[in-house]
């Protein structure tokens, strides 16, 4: 072995190895036409061409590969919610992701490392035995623990009880987990281009027309697109673009912040939540504090970050954590949440026709990715919504059936 | 930290106040279902100039706040009855 590497070291004639299959020229006319390159258009894309044999198919990015929300999230992976609706959808999406790696060929680093809700008052102790009974019923791995069981699975966390919020109980959530969020991206990318999907990137979508033939024609700033169906993926912009074909939504765009810690040697296994402190934290592979925290506090457009929102995160997580008070920060950062108001997605058909939603992921759409591309592509593909999705269609607000998640998403993720 | 000048009490710390959203014009109250979901739910999320409401909490006072939403800049804050005077004007304005 040695000898061959030497063999081919002095030879010189190295292998280009390009990830990615070389990018086409953009066409004037697709059958469907994906606006938004992030994880949930790139995975849109990919079941298109695996499971509908549709390949005609553009993905739209006006910046680069999953430079919006999914470069920016914090990665946690769970389906403890709180309504049988997103409690079996966010299952399915689990379901998916334990395959994905192998299916994608490369490495997600998914990580099972069980997630744990805190609960600091008693109201919050009966929304996670709510959840945990929801959960059980639907099969989903998901349990009550005690201080004392706390204190196994998390043993660096402070159990004082003469703290502001003693920590009293939480919700676990063995299968709770966390994976690496480009390769996520790269990885439907690839396999969607594979399979002869388009992904052009720098092509920002600035009109949409819905035509009398049920054809929908885009302006881009490289020129107009005519496409048989298209997908709406783009998360904080969502109602920007559906604003273009006329489209109104129950969504504010607000900014949520994110931060990581330098390097610690690994001391924290589960993924620790608290809505009543609003913090969330997980430590990576590589030893970083990955931490997060509540929406800030006013709708916005802008990717800022605030010394407000550092100032009062590491207040609540010296809380639970003292002896990080010396730990630096290192990165922080912000992507715009597409936030509804039951804390739930607006997925499926929209009033034009053949012009279909993925939107309103607000704080918790990285775990869906999976499950969202799956379905989508599947009503992209029939016209029909999946099962699934159906309860999370916009039409739900107009007959005032919301699905409310607000007590398993907010802060939670 | 960012200042917001308060009609009622001068310039505050932002932390000191909520954002309650567009300024809507509430439906009647027989009015369809969907004009109420409308109301309810569904939102301009205008990225560019809004009109909101603010409450300055320590206080309980509403106004109205003019602020850009592409760049977080706060351009006018109004007391109500200033506010809804000077829309009234421009809507007059945009009739003749
Ligand atoms: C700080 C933070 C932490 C989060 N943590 C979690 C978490 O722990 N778990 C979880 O499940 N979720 C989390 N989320 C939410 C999650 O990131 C998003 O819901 C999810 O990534 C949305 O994926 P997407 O593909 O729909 O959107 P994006 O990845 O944002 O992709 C949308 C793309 O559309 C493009 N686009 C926009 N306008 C146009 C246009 N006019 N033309 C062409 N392209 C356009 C954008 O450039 C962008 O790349 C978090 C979000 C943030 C901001």
């Amino acid at each position: 072995m040695p000898l061959a590497l030497l063999k081919y070291g002095i030879q010189r004639k190295y292998k280009g190895n390009r990830y990615f299959p070389a990018a086409k020229p953009l066409r004037s006319a697709y059958d469907v036409v994906i606006i938004g390159g992030g994880g949930h258009g790139l995975a849109c894309a990919y079941y298109l061409a695996r499971d509908w044999g549709i390949s005609d198919v553009a993905v739209l990015e006006k910046g680069w590969l999953a430079s919006g929300n999914t470069a920016r999230n914090t990665a946690i992976i769970r389906s403890n919610y709180l309504t049988p609706e997103g409690a079996l959808f966010y299952e399915e999406s689990m379901r998916l992701w334990r395959s994905l790696a192998g299916e994608l060929g490369i490495n997600l680093m998914y990580s099972e490392r069980g997630h744990l809700t805190l609960a600091h008052t008693d109201a919050a102790i009966r929304t996670s035995r709510w959840r945990a009974e929801v959960n059980q019923h639907l099969g989903i791995d998901s349990e009550l623990v005690g201080r004392d069981e706390l204190a196994k699975l998390c043993p660096e966390l402070n159990l004082s009880e003469d703290i502001r919020y003693p920590v009293l109980g939480a919700l676990y959530h063995p299968p709770g987990a966390i994976a690496r969020h480009d390769a996520v991206a790269w990885g439907y990318a690839r396999g969607a281009m594979q399979s002869g999907v388009e992904i052009h990137q720098q092509t920002e979508v600035t009109g949409i027309q819905s035509l009398d033939d049920g054809s929908i024609e885009l302006e881009t700033d490289r020129g107009s697109i005519s496409a048989g169906q298209v997908v709406q993926a783009v998360a904080g912009m969502s109602s920007e673009l559906a604003r273009m074909v006329g489209i109104k939504l129950p969504i504010r765009s607000v900014p949520l912040q994110a931060c990581v810690s330098e390097a610690l040697k690994p001391f924290l296994d589960p993924i620790v939540v608290s809505g009543s402190l609003h913090i969330y934290v997980s430590q990576s592979a590589r030893g970083e504090l990955v931490m997060g925290g509540a929406t800030d506090p006013y709708p916005l457009y802008s990717t800022r970050s605030t010394l407000d929102f550092t100032e009062g995160l590491m207040a609540n997580m010296l809380e639970l954590f003292p002896f990080l008070e010396n730990a630096k920060v290192l990165r922080q950062w912000a992507g715009i949440a597409d936030m509804t108001p039951d804390f739930s997605p607006v997925m499926g058909i929209t009033p034009v026709s053949n012009y279909y939603i993925d939107a309103g992921w607000g704080t918790w759409g990285f775990k869906a990715t999976p499950v969202c591309g799956s379905c989508m592509a599947e009503l992209a593909a029939t016209g029909k919504a999946p099962e699934l999705i159906k309860p999370f269609e916009l039409e739900r607000f107009s007959r005032m059936e919301q699905v409310g998640e607000r007590g398993a998403a907010s802060v939670g993720h | 930290m960012k200042i917001i000048d308060c009609p009622l009490n001068g310039p505050r710390n932002a932390q000191e106040f909520i954002c309650a959203g567009e300024v809507k014009q509430e439906p009647s109250q027989d009015a369809a279902i969907d004009e109420w979901a409308d109301f309810v739910f569904l939102e301009n999320n205008l990225k560019g100039v809004v009109h909101e409401w603010w409450c300055h909490v320590a206080s309980s006072y509403w106004f109205v706040v003019t602020r850009d939403t592409a760049t977080e800049r706060i351009i006018a804050t109004y007391r109500p009855d200033e506010f809804f005077a000077s829309q009234r004007q421009t809507e007059g304005a945009d009739s003749e």
